[in-house]
C-alpha cells in the first residue's frame, strides 16, 4: 500500500490489519515510541485544517519520527502558483511520507501519480477524507466489537456530507448491516449512493424525524448541518433545530448503541449528551490519531 | 445520394446519430487534414430514421477510439482499392484523454489547466464516464 486517496482503496483484509494494529498501539503505546526513528512526515496542507493536521503530527511523533510542512496555501509555495505537482515532487526529496489536504476534489489523485513515496489523502474537496472513515471504523469495532451485523443510523446532512458517504460505502462491504438514513428531504443522500443501496440489496430506510427511528439503532452517525448549504437563513433555522440530539431523545435510544460525530459539533448534539455513556464522540477523536499512527507503520512498511 | 464507391481509399464513418457529425468533425481534427473530408447530413438509414456520414479520402490512420465515447453505434468501413477491407464496430473505450472537460468547478483539473482531462468508464450499460480525478460524472448532452 503506497497510496491512499479513497477508503476503498483498502481492502477490508487491510482494515483489519489497521485496525488490530490500532489497538495494540492503544494497549501500549511506548512500544511503539521508536518505531518511526529517523523517518520524515510532510504535512502538506493546502488548505487549513487545524484538527486534521495536528492528529497526523502527533501520529508521527509518538511514533519517534519528525514532521515538517505547511497549514494553508498562503504559506506555500502554491501562493505563488506552482502546481499540487511540483510542490510535491520537491517535498518527495525531503520526506519518506506524505500527507496532504486540498481545497480542490482530486488533488490527491493528480499528487499521487507524481511521486513514489507513500501518500495519504488528508481531504481533497468535498471529495474523499480516507483517515476520518479508517477512524470512524476504528470506534465502531472498539466499541461495538464487530462491522458486521449492525444498524447504522445517519443524521443530518447525508447530501453533501462526504463523511457519511464514505462511511455508508465503507460499511456495505460487510455482512447484514442495515441503514437508517435521517435528514431532510432536502439533505438526503444523493441518488448514487441510494442506487447503490438499492443495486446492492441492502436494507434502509430513509426518516425524517430522528425520534422516530433512534430506537432500532445500534450507531447513530450525527452530522453538522452546514449554514453554507442552505440558500436562505429562514431554511437554516427552519432545518437545523429538527436533528438536534439531546437527552430526551437518547431516552428512546437502545442502552449500547453508540453516538458518534466526526467533530467539530455546532449544537447537533447538546452538550447534556456528553456525559451519557454512549456518547461516543470524544473517545472516536482520540482513535483518529492511533489510526493514523498504525496507518503510516503500514505505508512505511514498519513492523 | 453520395455513393460509398466513389472513394478508392479511406475511411467511412457510418451510422453517426444525425446532426452529430460536426462534433465528430472537430473531435478529430477533421479540419486540420488536406484530403477530401465529405460530411452527409440526415442521409436515410434502415437502422434509425435519419443518420450522418461523415467520407474521409485517402487517410486510414485516424485514431477513432474517442468515436465509441461520442456515440457506441457508429460503424466505421476501412476502404481500400475500392472495396471495404475492414468494417468495424465502435465501442465504449475504457477512457478518453482530452476529449471533453470536467464541468466541476472544484475539480483540480478547473485550476491546474495543464493536467489531462481524463475520463475513465465506470458503468457500461449507462455509458457512464467519470473524471479521473474528482470521479464527477460525465453529463451527457
Ligand atoms: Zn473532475
Amino acid at each position: 500500500m503506497k497510496k491512499l486517496i479513497s477508503p476503498l482503496d483498502l481492502s477490508t483484509g487491510e482494515i483489519d490489519e489497521i485496525i488490530a494494529l490500532a489497538d495494540r498501539i492503544m494497549e501500549n503505546p511506548s512500544a511503539f515510541a521508536h518505531k518511526c526513528d529517523g523517518k520524515i512526515l510532510a504535512t502538506l496542507f493546502f488548505e487549513p485544517s487545524t484538527r486534521t493536521r495536528l492528529s497526523f503530527e502527533a501520529a508521527m511523533l509518538s511514533l519517534g519520527g519528525k514532521v515538517l510542512g505547511f497549514s494553508s496555501a498562503n504559506s506555500s509555495s502554491a501562493a505563488k502558483g506552482e502546481s499540487v505537482a511540483d510542490t510535491v515532487r520537491t517535498v518527495e526529496c525531503y520526506a519518506d511520507i506524505i500527507a496532504m489536504r486540498h481545497p480542490k476534489e482530486g488533488a490527491a489523485t493528480v499528487a499521487a501519480s507524481k511521486v513514489e513515496c507513500p501518500l495519504i489523502n488528508a481531504g481533497d474537496g468535498g471529495h474523499q477524507h480516507p483517515t476520518q472513515t479508517l477512524t470512524d471504523l476504528l470506534t465502531i469495532h472498539r466499541e461495538k466489537g464487530r462491522l458486521d451485523n449492525l444498524t447504522v443510523g445517519l443524521c443530518g446532512d447525508l447530501k453533501f456530507g462526504r463523511t457519511v458517504h464514505s462511511l455508508i460505502r465503507a460499511m456495505m462491504r460487510y455482512q447484514n448491516i442495515k441503514f437508517i438514513l435521517v435528514s431532510p428531504k432536502e439533505l438526503q443522500v444523493p441518488d448514487y449512493i441510494r442506487d447503490d443501496l438499492v443495486n446492492g440489496g441492502f436494507d434502509f430506510e430513509e426518516v425524517e424525524r430522528l425520534e422516530d427511528a433512534i430506537g432500532a439503532m445500534d450507531i447513530l452517525y450525527m452530522t453538522r448541518v452546514q449554514r453554507e448549504r442552505f440558500f436562505n437563513e429562514e431554511d437554516y433555522i427552519r432545518l437545523r433545530d429538527s436533528y438536534i440530539l439531546d437527552a430526551e431523545k437518547m431516552t428512546m435510544a437502545k442502552s449500547d448503541m453508540i453516538v458518534m460525530h466526526p467533530l467539530p459539533r455546532v449544537n447537533e448534539i447538546s452538550t447534556e449528551v456528553d456525559s451519557d455513556p454512549r456518547a461516543a464522540y470524544f473517545r472516536q477523536a482520540r482513535c483518529g490519531k492511533f489510526v493514523r499512527m498504525a496507518l503510516i507503520m503500514k505505508m512505511l512498511e514498519v513492523e | 445520394m453520395l455513393n460509398i464507391d466513389s472513394l478508392e481509399k479511406g475511411l467511412v464513418i457510418d451510422h453517426i446519430q444525425a446532426g452529430k457529425s460536426m462534433e465528430i468533425y472537430r473531435v478529430l481534427e477533421l479540419d486540420k487534414l488536406d484530403c477530401s473530408v465529405a460530411i452527409i447530413k440526415n442521409a436515410r438509414s434502415k437502422k434509425t430514421e435519419r443518420k450522418d456520414i461523415i467520407k474521409i479520402e485517402d487517410r486510414i490512420d485516424i485514431d477513432l477510439d474517442v468515436l465509441g465515447f461520442i456515440d457506441p453505434h457508429i460503424t466505421v468501413n476501412i476502404i481500400d482499392g475500392g472495396q471495404i477491407i475492414e468494417k468495424k464496430q465502435m465501442k465504449l473505450p475504457e477512457r478518453v484523454t482530452n476529449v471533453v472537460k470536467c464541468k466541476n468547478p472544484r475539480c483540480i483539473t478547473s485550476v491546474e489547466q495543464e493536467l489531462d482531462q481524463v475520463f475513465c468508464l465506470t458503468n457500461p450499460e449507462k455509458a457512464q464516464y467519470r473524471c479521473l480525478y474528482c470521479e464527477q460524472e460525465y453529463a451527457r448532452k
